[in-house]
């Protein structure tokens, strides 16, 4: 435990073995494969949850849960999906990718890095056996408003508790890595030469230790409103609980930008690859993934503008709103021009990267749609909410992830994954995906109201579609687990660098990367 | 050693993560035990705070057996201001937050109340207010008597402090050890003012949005406060057992950031809080 000279030095030779290895790691590299499992063991325990909601909208009426329990569905696979499998897995890649790929050593805080990690696990144990508790777990909706949330059960303060310990998780690990790319990038490499991962990853950071604070604030008011008689959401005592829904989207907006930034770091690095040309575009992809960021704090209200603002106040948001598709629209152009006219091959995580850029357009767009704020009036609560979100976290943030799985498995385990069940994974994910999430863009615009267990006839036909989607969709992942199972315990042997058009220092180590990596500075350019 | 302080250092391997983890998870355990009634709740929120107690004098202990065994080289050092520095970033947001929410009750949702006339006709919007539902009178903290003289003990204890680096920075060990003291005192004063102006206020945490605003607003700051001084007095055993010089000494500075953050802070409360 305590750490004496001479183990410091041993370890710089060997590393422990056993399960010390990964319970007291310090290394950046066992530290990223704990959190990608973490958020894989998570995803597909909220994918169960999903498959719940699906197979009670397979029909109307009610068939398998009761309303209280299809509530309880919905609000643990967001809280859990959001808090357990996407920002997890992003900060996996983070500990894996960033110090291998400016030449650090490791992260500046390994230590800390690990805590981050560890601080996982309490609070997905608090949010799991919040199920089994008295009233059960929270079915207030993910957003947790009250007044529902100041009157739920004891569920609700074991996972307003655990959102506090994944936000010291967030915030410790933020500074971890801010600090790592400030501080330990190999000589030579200027801000402006780092890759683009890494960029969008440091303003990912600055947006976590901006929000997740805000959010503990939120919880820490709503605790006091639900035990010590405060009145920051109860209009009785001269508070108002719609200010629980300004602060909480205030860090809720760029939360959802925290979940897909480094999505676009994955791809703006998997593209010029099997396009086998640079990046176009990269300083304005900075200043693009910047400019996202700032207008996210600028646009939190466009998730209430039912829920009772001046009309200035609603086209402020609207507008701002806006904005945001400029940056956005600028990087979706780079994408198409860095593809345009190179030499394409179409390995997995490519063909994931060209779904992630057309099927994240399509949510950028119905986001779009759902900024303008008289439509959102109508649309507001309903099933294209749903379809649009989906949209941007499944075939965004969720599709980014598993591209870059495939794109780094061969450095992280020194074996190529199966190409051929890799494609099988790839067209079964994205067609189940089209098929589960397209048709909620016709249903919401009819009307359907999402968060509720029974629907009206006319919409049978297309959430029958939708529900045979998502187990296709389901089971899919299932095979996605099938191939990195087998990559990892065996297949071709992989280079140092196995795609012809790979660049970065992450590819002059050998696969599988060793324990160590630039314990001396390597030279960049 | 030498070559250690050549390359960046990188600790082995270290139960301290898990060990925090262990002490969040019994203290957010014990606390959804307590809040609910259920028993054992409050001993295991106190058995989780010794773990903490246990951790963080252990870990900041071995962090600082490194750093005077010379482990760290300029990179860590600038590292650790790095991560200082936007930690106490962090600490702006959290407080943003709760200021975020003070002046919108106080300039959109109380006029909203009482414009409205649903529920409450009578109910005339003004600051500070206990609510429309309010049935009792209270009287609101003034600016002018304990909190003013608070914001003097503050502003002194940063200029204290200031005194205190000065002579860290001089090799004058004799006015580093009185500065910390000074600084010390004054901050343990400004905590017990505080005690003694909570025990006398007219109100409660349950009076309305002033007194949940007013509480958690003062009262994490006071928690601050009380962190800093647990953190200078650390400090002052360090000079005393003779650790920091004028070149290395990031401990101290960090702590003395911290403090001036938790002063700049109280300078906010005390305009939108107490004064305006």
């Amino acid at each position: 435990m305590s750490t004496t000279t001479a183990a410091h030095h041993d370890d710089h030779h060997g590393h422990p073995t056993g399960i010390m290895r990964w319970v007291a790691s310090t290394n950046h590299k066992d530290i990223g494969t704990m959190y990608l499992w973490f958020s894989f063991t998570m995803f597909l325990f909220a994918g169960a949850m999903a498959m719940g909601i699906r197979a009670e909208l397979f029909q109307p009426g009610l068939q398998f849960v009761e309303p209280e329990q299809f509530n309880r569905l919905t609000t643990l696979h967001g809280l859990i999906m959001i808090f357990g499998a996407i920002m997890p897995a992003f900060v996996g890649f983070a500990n894996w990718q960033v110090p291998l790929m400016i030449g650090a050593p490791d992260m500046a805080f390994p230590r800390l890095n690990n805590m981050s990690f560890w601080l996982l696990i309490p609070a997905a144990i608090l949010l799991v056996t919040s199920i089994f508790v008295p009233g059960g777990a929270v079915a207030g909706g993910w957003t947790m408003y009250p007044p529902l949330s100041v009157h739920a059960g004891m569920s609700m303060d074991m996972s307003i508790l655990a959102l506090h310990i994944l936000g010291v998780s967030s915030i410790v690990g933020s500074i971890n890595i801010i600090t790592t790319i400030f501080n330990m990038r190999a000589p030579g490499m200027t801000l402006m030469k780092m890759p683009l991962f890494v960029w969008t990853w440091l303003i990912t950071a600055y947006l976590l230790i901006a929000a997740m604070p805000v959010l503990a604030g939120a919880l820490t008011m709503l605790i006091t409103d639900r035990h010590f008689g405060t009145s920051f959401f109860n209009a009785a005592g001269g508070g108002d609980p719609v200010l629980f829904q300004h602060v909480f989207w205030f860090f809720g907006h760029p939360e959802v930008y925290i979940m897909i930034l480094p999505a676009f770091g994955i791809i703006s690095t998997i593209i010029p690859t099997f396009a086998r040309k640079p990046l176009f575009g990269y300083a304005s992809m900075v200043y693009a993934t910047a400019a996202i960021a700032a207008l996210s704090f600028v646009v939190w209200a466009h998730h209430m503008f039912t829920t009772g603002m001046p009309v200035a106040g609603q086209l402020f948001f609207m507008y701002s709103t806006m904005l945001i598709s400029i940056p956005t629209g600028v990087k979706v152009f780079n994408w198409v021009a860095t593809m345009w006219k190179g030499s394409m091959t179409f390995e997995t995580p490519m063909l994931f990267s060209v779904a992630v850029v057309f099927l994240f357009t399509i949510g950028g767009f119905s986001g779009l749609v759902l900024a303008i704020l008289p439509v959102d009036i109508q649309l507001q609560d309903t099933y294209y909410v749903v379809a649009h979100f989906h949209y941007v976290l499944f075939s965004g943030a969720a599709m980014a992830i598993m591209g870059g799985v495939y794109y780094w498995l061969p450095k992280w385990t020194g074996h190529m994954y199966d190409e051929t069940l890799g494609k099988w994974h790839f067209w079964l994910t994205t067609i189940a995906f089209n098929v589960t999430f397209f048709p909620m863009h016709f249903t919401g615009l009819a009307g359907m109201p999402r968060r509720i267990p029974d629907y009206s006839l006319q919409f049978a036909e297309f959430n029958m579609i939708s529900s045979l989607g998502a187990f296709a969709l389901g089971l899919s992942q299932l095979l996605f687990l099938y191939v990195v199972i087998k990559c990892i315990r065996g297949g071709a042997k992989a280079n140092a660098n196995p795609w012809e058009g790979a660049h970065g220092l992450e590819w002059t180590v050998p696969s599988p990367a060793p324990f160590h990596t630039f314990e001396t500075p390597p030279a960049f350019k | 050693m030498s070559q250690d302080t050549k390359n960046y250092y990188l600790p082995g391997a270290s139960l301290w993560p898990l060990i925090a983890s262990i002490a969040l998870f019994l203290m957010a355990g014990g606390f959804s035990m307590f809040l609910n009634k259920i028993a054992p709740g409050k001993y295991v929120m106190i058995a989780g705070f010794i773990v903490l107690a246990y951790l963080l004098y252990s870990w900041f202990g071995e962090v600082i057996k490194e750093s005077i065994s010379k482990f760290y080289n300029k990179q860590v050092d600038k590292s650790f201001r790095w991560g200082m520095g936007w930690f106490i970033f962090s600490e702006v947001m959290f407080f943003f937050g709760f200021f975020g929410a003070l002046f919108y009750t106080r300039n959109v949702s109380v006029p909203w109340i009482a414009d409205a006339q649903l529920l409450w006709p009578n109910f005339v919007a003004t600051w500070p207010t206990a609510g429309p539902a309010a049935t009792e009178a209270f009287t609101p903290m003034g600016a002018w008597g304990l909190p003013a003289i608070n914001t003097l003990i503050l502003l002194a204890s940063g200029a204290t402090l200031t005194y205190a680096h000065w002579g860290l920075m001089k090799d004058k060990r004799k006015q580093l050890t009185v500065g910390l003291i000074l600084t010390i005192a004054l901050g343990v004063t400004f905590l017990f003012l505080q005690a003694h102006e909570y025990a006398e206020a007219g109100f409660t945490i349950k009076t309305g949005i002033y007194g949940a605003t007013f509480y958690m607003l003062t009262g994490f700051h006071g928690l601050h406060v009380t962190m800093g001084a647990i953190m200078l007095t650390i400090i002052l055993f360090r000079v005393l057992k003779g650790h920091f010089d004028s070149h290395n000494h990031f401990g101290f500075e960090a702590v003395a950031w911290y403090w001036h953050f938790v002063d700049v802070v109280w300078l906010f409360l005390f305009i939108f809080v107490y004064w305006l």
